[in-house]
């Protein structure tokens, strides 16, 4: 093979490389990504059933229901709409009422959010950037909830 | 007063950085070899305060100084001591104060190790590295100084973050430091390099031990934050594709491309130009996760208390010193010589296929840890990409660089024979193949997947071995022959097929513990039986705990294994006194290679408690391999042609005059 064939037959492999590795982050993108949404949001535009989306907002008072193997009820609110979530599993130390809380899932057809996955402030200082932001749109915002660290729990 | 040495060796360091990077550098310029010489000293003597920094603070920690504003925020008396120790870095302004200390370290070995490096490429290193650590003791004397003091001071102090009083606080950002600071070495070697103007095998030479000492500590560091997070955070999970995983792992996808890149370049004076762009890129991507770390854009475990000064500080530093080395890199690059030819299949065909399936695959994991915070910040819309998109993207790549990896080393240089290495390697196909069919024929088609990637982790390690055993003639020469001849056999050799081994042991454990996890969540009341797998838990009650600075309750099981006890658990609720945080502290038994993993849920007022139960197959092989792999690393290091480097010039016999 002369210089220039080798040459070629290199920057060839290294095209089909890049080629592929955009090709799947194209294909990742479309579908491996999660939105963030408020409850407000899931209320005015529900998303499709089968769309992974991340819900913000803060625990409503009163709202924890504790059944049977590890089933959770609750509601996430925004102070303007609020939506209600069940999530099976251990829950995050730091869950409760009253607090930050970002769980991920799927919205079912009667409006339930299905969550798999909840993440809950970590310490008595953090709350969510998401949530802050959320709560912050709703005008719900107080800076005294402001913090670091987080901690989430997946089903 | 202590305190006080301690602020006032950091900023003398911060003054030995500016000598060390000025002066030696217009000698080198000049071509003046006592300044030049003067780089030495100054790296070695900043190394020295900044050690007295750290232990200054270390004393305030251990001392319980609350009237050091980082130690009343991050400690408590009642904290044992370890933890007081350890929470010097388990905070922001401590933890950079180890990393330009790490920094410095690095500098002060480089002065001291390599007598047999040239003036002038010495002087230019030590230069850069103090201009790297120029930059980091302005960023923390300004807007990250540990050592402020508080007036009046707190009677007592508000502790360390209840989930960072572990031992793993201990071991894996020391690691991860090592590793990722590490990777400067190489950086300021690529900048001398470019400055110089010479880039030759020897350069590779000096690189590649530096490279690997930072590989080896980076590999053990991201391993044990692994663990760490598996066995702390109670959820089972050893790699969330969390941005601030992403950001150490980055650095070591490149590392890991630039160690083999600069091989070629040392036995072969081959992609010159490439080795500096990896090295450059690499220490780069290390600075990329510094700044999403310490700069608050993202939310994770890891991130510390936000500032938005100390972000803008830190991007600072990132678009100087990358933008820096690029645009020298940009001027330079051209003037360099083409290195040797080689055939598309040959020993480096392969390693170039390595770089290029590991830089995509960094690129990919690059697109998916700033593509949420690039779309934020365009269009206000928040997404988070999690570990769908890693395994669609990642998981493929990784495909095609396993299947390659053993036919690297049984590729000669300049051209290879693929058809021979494809018979040496006939073996290890056949084992892939067998444990196929074998794993077909009892689990059936639903395991076809994970049986392919079983597949490919045997192929990897057999394949790995396969080259050893060929050069040893292991089966087709006496064993005492075989064994004469693998004692032979350089070290690096050894390593190389070491650390593949210990790859493909990993890639085994990641496959095993995905495919064959199984979770049981169950409401127990004490004297109630669960089942999980062949095995058996029983909750036997409830154990109070009491400790310095928590108090909580421990819930005791009792493992059966076929009406046998074989194991008993206890895993822990506990309630931190300062802050007040509850948290949860999984128990876990080790069962061959696989492990059973069990952490608790609340406990509702009858007395019932949310478990969670996990039979995790072969995970412990994760970590394993990762330290396989380091041995690996650590063997190579050891090779007598990496410890010798260039060839030295015979020592002068000149009497030393006496004083």
């Amino acid at each position: 093979m002369t210089r220039k064939q080798r040459r070629l037959t290199l920057i060839s492999l290294a095209g089909v490389v890049l080629a592929s590795a955009v090709g799947l982050v194209l294909f990742a993108l479309s579908d491996g990504i999660t939105f963030f949404t408020s409850p407000s949001d899931v209320l005015a535009k529900p998303p499709a059933p089968e769309q992974r989306v991340r819900l913000g907002g803060l625990v409503e008072q009163g709202s924890i229901v504790k059944e049977a193997d590890g089933v959770v009820r609750f509601a996430v609110t925004d102070g303007k709409a609020t939506v209600p979530a069940r999530f099976v599993g251990i829950l995050p130390d730091l869950f409760r009422e009253g607090q930050g809380v970002v769980a991920e899932g799927k919205v079912d057809a009667s409006g339930l959010f299905e969550a798999d996955t909840v993440l809950a402030k970590h310490d008595e200082t953090y709350m969510p950037k998401e949530v802050v932001e959320a709560l912050k749109q709703s005008g719900e915002w107080r800076p005294e909830d402001a913090g670091q660290a987080s901690q989430a729990v997946t089903q | 007063m202590i305190v006080e040495l301690g602020h006032y060796a950091l900023v003398l360091a911060l003054v030995l950085a500016l000598v060390g990077g000025t002066v030696p550098f217009f000698g080198a310029l000049r071509g003046d070899e006592r300044l030049m010489s003067v780089a030495s000293t100054t790296a070695v003597a900043q190394f020295v305060f900044l050690a007295l920094s750290f232990a200054a603070l270390t004393y305030a920690y251990v001392a319980s100084d609350f009237s050091v504003q980082n130690v009343a925020e991050n400690s408590h008396s009642l904290k044992p001591l370890l933890y007081k120790v350890t929470g010097v870095w388990g905070n922001h302004e401590g933890s950079m104060l180890l990393w330009v200390l790490i920094l410095a370290l690095f500098g002060a070995l480089v002065a001291l190790f390599s007598e047999n490096l040239p003036l002038k490429l010495k002087a230019l290193v030590l230069s850069v590295q103090a201009w790297i650590g120029v930059a980091f003791l302005l960023f923390i004397l300004v807007s990250s100084n540990p050592f402020l003091r508080l007036d009046p001071a707190p009677f007592e102090g508000r502790d360390l973050n209840p989930l960072l009083q572990d031992i793993g606080l201990a071991i894996h950002p020391p690691l991860l430091y090592l590793g990722y600071v590490g990777c400067s070495i190489s950086f300021a070697f690529a900048i001398a390099a470019l400055i110089d103007g010479r880039i030759d095998a020897a350069w590779a030479r000096w690189v590649r031990p530096w490279t690997l000492t930072a590989w080896c500590f980076l590999t053990l560091g991201i391993s044990m934050g692994s663990y760490w997070a598996y066995y702390e955070l109670g959820w089972g999970g050893w790699w969330f594709w969390d941005p601030v995983e992403n950001s150490s792992f980055m650095p070591w996808l490149a590392a890991t491309a630039l160690l083999h890149s600069a091989i070629v370049m040392e036995k072969r004076e081959a992609l010159k130009i490439w080795t500096i762009l990896l090295a450059i890129l690499t220490f780069s991507l290390s600075l990329l996760g510094t700044f999403l770390v310490r700069s608050g854009v993202l939310t994770s475990v890891h991130a510390f208390a936000t500032d938005p000064t100390r972000g803008i500080f830190i991007l600072i530093i990132l678009c100087v010193f990358v933008g820096g080395a690029f645009a020298l890199f940009a001027t330079r690059a051209g003037t360099l010589s083409q290195g040797g030819l080689f055939a598309p299949i040959s020993r480096e065909g392969a390693l170039v296929l390595n770089n290029l399936l590991l830089t995509a695959a960094c690129a990919t994991v690059l697109v998916g840890t700033l593509y949420p915070l690039a779309l934020e910040a365009l269009t206000g819309e928040k997404i988070s990409v999690g570990a769908p998109f890693f395994d669609m993207t990642f998981g493929p790549m990784m495909v095609p660089l396993i299947i390659a990896v053993p036919f690297g080393p049984f590729l000669a240089w300049k051209r290879g024979d693929i058809v021979a290495a494809g018979q040496r390697l006939l073996f290890a196909f056949g084992a892939a193949m067998a444990a196929v069919i074998i794993g077909l024929a009892l689990m059936g088609t639903p395991a076809a997947l994970a049986l392919f990637g079983v597949a490919l982790a045997i192929w990897l390690m057999v394949g790995s071995l396969s080259e050893i055993a060929f050069r040893i003639k292991l089966g087709r020469a006496s064993l005492g022959e075989s064994w004469r001849r693998g004692a032979g056999l350089p070290r690096s050799a050894w390593g190389t097929a070491v650390a593949h081994f210990g790859l493909g042991v990993t890639v085994l454990g990641v496959v095993a513990a995905t495919a064959w996890n199984s979770e049981t969540i169950v409401t127990l009341k004490p004297g109630e039986v669960m089942s999980i797998g062949d095995r058996t838990l029983t909750m036997d009650g409830f154990v109070p705990l009491s400790a310095s600075n928590y108090t909580g309750t421990g819930v005791r099981f009792t493992v059966r294994e076929g009406g046998n006890v074989v194991a008993t658990m206890e895993p822990e609720k506990r309630l931190y006194t300062v802050p007040n945080t509850p948290t949860t502290e999984a128990a876990i038994k080790t069962f061959g290679f696989s492990q059973l993993y069990v952490s608790l849920g609340d406990v509702s007022a009858d007395g019932a408690t949310v478990v969670r139960v996990y039979w995790k197959t072969l995970v412990t092989l994760i970590w394993l391999g990762t330290l396989v792999m380091t041995a690996g690393g650590v063997l190579s290091l050891s090779d007598r042609r990496l410890r010798v480097g260039a060839p030295k010039p015979s020592r002068r016999s000149v009497a030393v005059p006496a004083e």
